[in-house]
């Protein structure tokens, strides 16, 4: 009998341990939320979206150039990130059933692991030094290496969700191979690839580590897109480090507008875009 | 007449998807080789010294990289420490235990907080976790466990433990949802056979889940050290930046990453650069490895399964 109540109460407490695990990690979520909701939307208000950042000492001031130049990386990277990273999707999966695919698939893998850190001193390397300046253009290109692994696998997968009779019933009604992709599997595929694109966004919009020297920040709006330009992960990163209190306060403000658009991102992603063809998953 | 254009199309098309996948082999062709020449007055002058030696003296233009490898090294597996065990429990409770209406809100609540930037995670660790740290925990661990030479020093709040418990929290969605996808492609009637034999619901999962699963399980922990060693900036506002190699994890210390972060911008001189470059050609050349281990483990296990569905 003995037996039975020991592996009884291994039983119960193991099963209670693994429960406790997942409440566990909701203490870091809540406090985190908490902490930017209840410090970064005290510190908000208007002056916050349209005004430059002030010097210390003085109160007041925003981030408006921080939240324009977060929007103008994002534009950047997209604008040849996303082109690439399509096409490089189709390839993998409409033509990359051979020794070219593998090794493609192989470097967006190495691509993906690669740490944002070393993307940057590789954009640094590419265009910093020759243009021998901070510059805007080599930020965009730092966010966007971090971007095409996400967008090349998201598109593979959700072509690869296509079935083949859509392909076989358009070749065979004489379609050309280009537009039976573009305009069949590629159509309908889009949802789940812009859910893809969207999620790769999200990312890049809070990456700090490759634009520390790349974009490197500017306290007024940049000029051009070869000059250095501000950043709001930068700006919150530079405030929280420093040691004045008006800063931080910035910087959780910064953090919640933030998290705010990394949110709406992920929401967009998740709730609006819906497939509009459900295929059976593999799982 | 049609046809020649077709053909003409199509294969213009195919050109251009094959030119874009190939443009991704070579951008991780042109960054290797760039990291690699960027690295070379570093590597001429120092050699192996470099990985082995712990002088960093930007003035004397001497640099050696081992406290940043031992920084990068421990904290990732202090993380691992914490972020393995939490994991697996989340992940068992997701995939096995969970009533199914909690499952899909309790998942997405976790992996939530992969989504929150890094910058977001240091900036709560600065200003919470570490006075936290500092004011109650660091001294509870001292007064039980301070016999451990882990445990002693001073309570600076930034160190060693700071950053390992800020990264355990940034890896755990990774693992656990991992983890929770190859307990997913274990077939139920493994657990079936268990049950019916008359095992708990614990023991099924230890011999039914878990001994069936191992492999992947590999994969999503190395998976998850590879994105903890890679990780900078969290990492660079809670670890205290100091070069130095201390047994104590209430210590400040300093990473691969961190430095690069900290140092780029400021450093003077070719040489002093160019042993940057080569911090982050180790960090690069380390995080492969693990990448590569993770993959293939992972696609041991899930090409298994994938492969009998796909066919």
């Amino acid at each position: 009998m003995n037996i039975y109540r020991k592996r009884k109460i291994i039983d119960v407490t193991m099963r209670a341990a693994a429960f406790l695990c997942a409440i566990f990690t909701l203490v870091p979520l809540i406090s985190i939320f908490s902490y930017v909701l209840s410090r970064g939307a005290t510190s908000l208000n208007l002056s916050f979206f349209t005004h430059l950042p002030r010097p210390v000492g003085e109160p007041g001031g925003g981030m408006s150039n921080a939240i324009g130049g977060t929007l103008i990386l994002i534009g950047l990277s997209c604008l040849w990130a996303v082109p690439m990273g399509i096409l490089g999707g189709v390839y993998m999966a409409e033509f990359g059933n051979n020794r070219l695919g593998s090794m493609v698939r192989f470097s967006v893998d190495v691509l993906n692991g690669i740490p944002s850190i070393v993307i940057g001193i590789f954009a640094y390397t590419l265009f910093v030094l020759p243009m021998k300046s901070f510059s805007a253009i080599s930020g965009g290109f730092a966010l966007g290496v971090i971007m095409i692994p996400t967008v090349m696998r998201t598109t593979e997968e959700m072509l690869r969700m296509v079935p083949h009779t859509l392909r076989e019933a358009a070749l065979a009604l004489g379609i050309s191979q280009a537009r039976t992709i573009v305009g069949i599997v590629l159509k309908t595929a889009l949802p789940g690839i812009v859910t893809g694109i969207l999620l790769a966004i999200a990312r890049i919009a809070g990456e700090t580590a490759p634009l520390l020297f790349t974009a490197f920040g500017n306290r007024f709006w940049h000029q051009s897109l070869n000059q250095p330009i501000a950043a709001l992960p930068l700006q919150i990163f530079v405030y929280a480090i420093s040691p004045f209190d008006d800063w931080h306060r910035q910087a959780w403000a910064g953090a919640f507008v933030l998290i705010s658009i990394v949110s709406l991102i992920s929401l967009i992603s998740r709730f609006v875009i819906r497939p509009r063809y459900r295929f059976s998953q593999s799982r | 007449m049609m046809g020649i254009k077709t053909r003409f199309v199509d294969a213009g098309f195919q050109k251009a998807t094959t030119a874009a996948a190939l443009s991704v082999v070579a951008l991780v062709a042109l960054l290797l080789c760039h990291m690699i020449i960027h690295a070379m007055p570093a590597i001429q002058k120092f050699g192996w010294h470099f990985l082995f030696t712990s002088t960093w003296d930007p003035v004397k233009q001497n640099f050696g990289a081992l406290p940043f490898i031992y920084g990068t090294i421990v904290s990732s597996v202090l993380a691992l420490l914490i972020a393995v065990p939490i994991s697996l429990g989340i992940a068992i409770y997701l995939a096995e235990l969970a009533p199914l209406f909690i499952r899909g809100p309790l998942s997405f609540f976790i992996e939530l907080l992969a989504a929150i930037p890094s910058v977001v995670y240091g900036l709560w660790g600065i200003f919470v976790l570490a006075p936290f740290l500092r004011s109650d925990m660091q001294p509870f661990l001292s007064r039980y466990f301070g016999f451990l030479p882990i445990f002693q020093g001073a309570f600076y709040g930034v160190g060693m433990l700071t950053a390992g418990i800020i990264l355990s929290i940034m890896i755990i969605p990774t693992i656990s949802s991992i983890t929770r996808e190859v307990f997913l492609t274990v077939p139920s009637n493994q657990r079936e056979a268990a049950l019916a034999l008359g095992a708990t619901r614990w023991e099924a999962i230890r011999l039914a889940v878990l001994a069936y699963a191992r492999t992947g399980l590999l994969g999503a922990v190395i998976l998850g050290l590879g994105r903890a060693l890679g990780e900078t900036m969290a990492v660079t506002m809670v670890i205290g930046n100091r070069a130095e190699i201390s047994a104590s994890l209430f210590a400040p210390a300093y990473t691969m990453a961190s430095v690069i972060a900290n140092e780029f911008t400021e450093a003077t001189g070719d040489l002093y650069l160019s042993a940057l470059i080569e911090v982050g050609l180790v960090l690069f050349f380390i995080t492969l490895v693990i990448n590569i281990a993770a993959r293939a483990l992972i696609w041991r296990v899930s090409g298994r399964v994938k492969g009998e569905i796909r066919k």
